[in-house]
């Protein structure tokens, strides 16, 4: 085995990043950003609406919660599917007598698949993301530029037609992207993405077809990260979200507004011994202060002008 | 690598169990060393292959992975310092030293603290497998060039970037004036590792109290990693009274510094430093103080002892 030849060379070694997406900035550094009514946290909840095709694809790679057994993977089909049919009604219910309207990120095939899901949501006031069109349509840069964009315009067409919002925010199934993602997601309407775990506030993305806004959405405390890959009980998700939001809570007293992002999933959080757990993180955020619930589409508009 | 054979031992250090060592005593009659290495990385967008370990998990770009460890550049390594200039820690950086040239402001920021810098490689992507011994040495020199003339500093440590090693690794790190070199686990006090030329300690480093294994692989919760350190020093601490130990807590920022997690581990630092046995020191500082009490001399004639049937 040898290495290619150019393996000592570092073309992208200079200041700041190694591509021209953003730009680096320092996070304590920044002009403090102003949430409306004085706010000092954004409370961005993002409920993930997933559909996992019987024969997704395994290559290049799997989103995660993809289906792992043997085909027909009868397990987790209709594991993944209950959150459709029962879980996401049980978040959307508590969620109502909490009084909140917030985020759900859905796969662009539930507009047809479900129709009433979908209404349900858009009835309680909450504000659909486009979350691909579904868990077996991962973005990657062996897609061509044609069929990623095919992707994206279908997703858009099918929940912009269905919820009559103007569906400005985008999630990818995996938060996977390819080379030319931000640039399809800019030219399809796309003014906020959930993509990139880097930051706990937005920032601005350069792409050749306009601007994009990253916005933060926690990695490491989301529901199904911390249930499914680092196998910690319902308590322990509850303590690593309060700790978190205690932590934002405190920096924005010196540096300004932050984003509490608490990603959602309505096959894990919606399960019926999970939810009070949900219950419990909502009524201690609510229960401070000067917090802000939002959907993300209006804390990117509140950031967009301060960013 | 490549045609060589493979052989069953690393060869780089003499068995010298733990009772009967000649005793380590720390400057100021201090018990226990402790310090804390930040591993303050660069994690390139678009890297090339090595054909013995592709860097991301997903096809270039792999947004979620790259994204999430640039977490630590943007904003974990702020959270970071402040707990550690809370509980008086200077760190030593594990520097992929490409960062010096992304991200200046960060370097800046270290070296005014009197932070030591030591080398973790050019980047976290780029590995030496496969490397010939010249292109090894080729980094090695790079480092030190990039480091002397960001920091001023002249690199004493290494710990190969991704834990990436070359058998002849020890060997060409000492032969270029490395000092200590954090890519072995097998002792809690510095060791002399068997080195060609020049003189090479294995400083105390760790798997267990690194927040990469503790969070990426052990999937611990924040508080038990806070915990778990605790633990780990009330027992170094006692045992240190017998004879000096080190402990090490390495670091990566874009784990330790996100919001639910850096309380816990502030905490268990305040814990540390609240001991007045504590020695808090750099490696480079711990490796003279190993020389400069002739420990380096006594743990090399007790290993040729030991080796020799003196047991």
């Amino acid at each position: 085995m040898s290495l290619p030849e150019n393996y000592l060379d570092y073309p992208a070694r200079r200041y700041g990043m190694d591509h021209d997406r953003y730009d680096w900035s320092d996070m304590f550094a920044r002009k403090p950003i102003a949430w409306p009514g004085g706010a000092r946290v954004a409370l961005s909840i993002v409920t993930h609406v997933q559909h996992f095709p019987l024969d997704m694809p395994a290559k290049p790679f799997k989103a995660p919660g993809a289906l792992s057994m043997p085909y027909p993977d009868f397990r987790y089909f209709t594991n993944r599917d209950y959150g459709n049919r029962i879980g996401v009604f049980r978040i959307l219910r508590l969620l109502a007598e909490k009084g909140l309207q917030t985020s759900f990120a859905v796969n662009g095939c539930i507009a047809t698949r479900y129709p009433a899901l979908l209404k349900a949501v858009v009835e309680g006031g909450h504000e659909v993301v486009a979350h691909g069109l579904d868990m077996g349509k991962v973005h990657h840069s062996g897609l061509s530029v044609d069929d990623e964009d095919a992707i994206i315009a279908e997703t858009l067409r099918l929940l912009r037609g269905a919820t009559g919002q103007p569906v400005e925010g985008w999630l990818s199934p995996g938060r996977a992207q390819g080379f030319n993602t931000p640039e399809l997601l800019a030219r399809n309407g796309i003014r906020w993405n959930l993509d990139w775990a880097n930051d706990d506030l937005p920032y601005p993305m350069r792409t050749t077809e306009g601007p994009l806004l990253a916005m933060p959405l926690a990695y490491e405390t989301d529901d199904r990260v911390v249930a499914n890959e680092y196998f910690q009980s319902e308590p322990e998700w509850v303590q690593q979200v309060k700790d978190r939001f205690d932590v934002l809570y405190r920096e924005s007293a010196e540096y300004g507004g932050r984003v509490m992002s608490l990603p959602l999933h309505s096959w894990v959080s919606g399960m019926p011994y999970r939810v009070e757990y949900l219950r419990e993180v909502l009524d201690y955020i609510l229960g401070h202060d000067g917090v802000w619930t939002a959907p993300v589409g209006q804390i990117a508009a509140a950031a967009e002008s301060q960013v | 690598m490549g045609t060589e054979p493979m052989q069953s031992d690393l060869g780089l250090y003499d068995y010298l169990p733990w009772p009967g060592r000649p005793k380590i005593t720390w400057p100021g009659g201090k018990k226990l060393a402790v310090w804390i290495a930040p591993n303050i990385e660069f994690y390139e967008y678009d890297p090339p292959n090595n054909p013995t370990r592709t860097p991301w998990g997903r096809p270039n770009p792999d947004v979620l992975q790259y994204s999430h460890r640039d977490y630590g550049n943007r904003a974990g390594w702020q959270r970071m310092m402040a707990a550690m200039d809370r509980a008086g820690f200077r760190g030593s950086v594990s520097l992929n030293v490409a960062l010096c040239d992304h991200h200046p402001e960060i370097i800046r920021a270290c070296a005014d603290r009197g932070w030591e810098f030591f080398s973790h490689g050019i980047y976290n992507t780029r590995y030496v497998y496969n490397m010939t011994i010249d292109q090894e040495r080729e980094i090695i020199r790079d480092a030190f060039d990039t480091v002397r003339k960001h920091t001023g500093q002249e690199l004493a440590g290494w710990l190969s970037p991704a834990l990436s090693n070359n058998l002849w690794t020890m060997d060409i790190l000492a032969e270029a004036g490395i000092q200590y070199t954090c890519d072995m686990f097998h002792d809690d006090q510095p060791m002399p590792v068997k080195v060609r030329s020049g003189k090479l300690i294995s400083m105390p480093y760790s798997l267990e109290m690194n927040d990469v294994i503790v969070y990426n692989s052990q999937k611990v919760t924040p508080r038990h990693y806070g915990e778990i350190i605790r633990r780990q020093f009330d027992q170094l601490y006692r045992e240190s009274d017998e004879s000096g130990m080190v402990m090490c807590i390495p670091l990566h920022p874009y784990l330790v510094g996100q919001p639910h997690r850096i309380d816990a581990f502030a905490e268990a630092i305040d814990y540390i430093a609240g001991h007045d046995g504590v020695w808090q020191a750099t490696g480079r500082e711990i490796a003279e103080a190993y020389h400069a009490s002739g420990a380096y001399d006594a743990m090399t004639a007790a290993a040729a002892r030991h080796a020799q049937g003196d047991r």
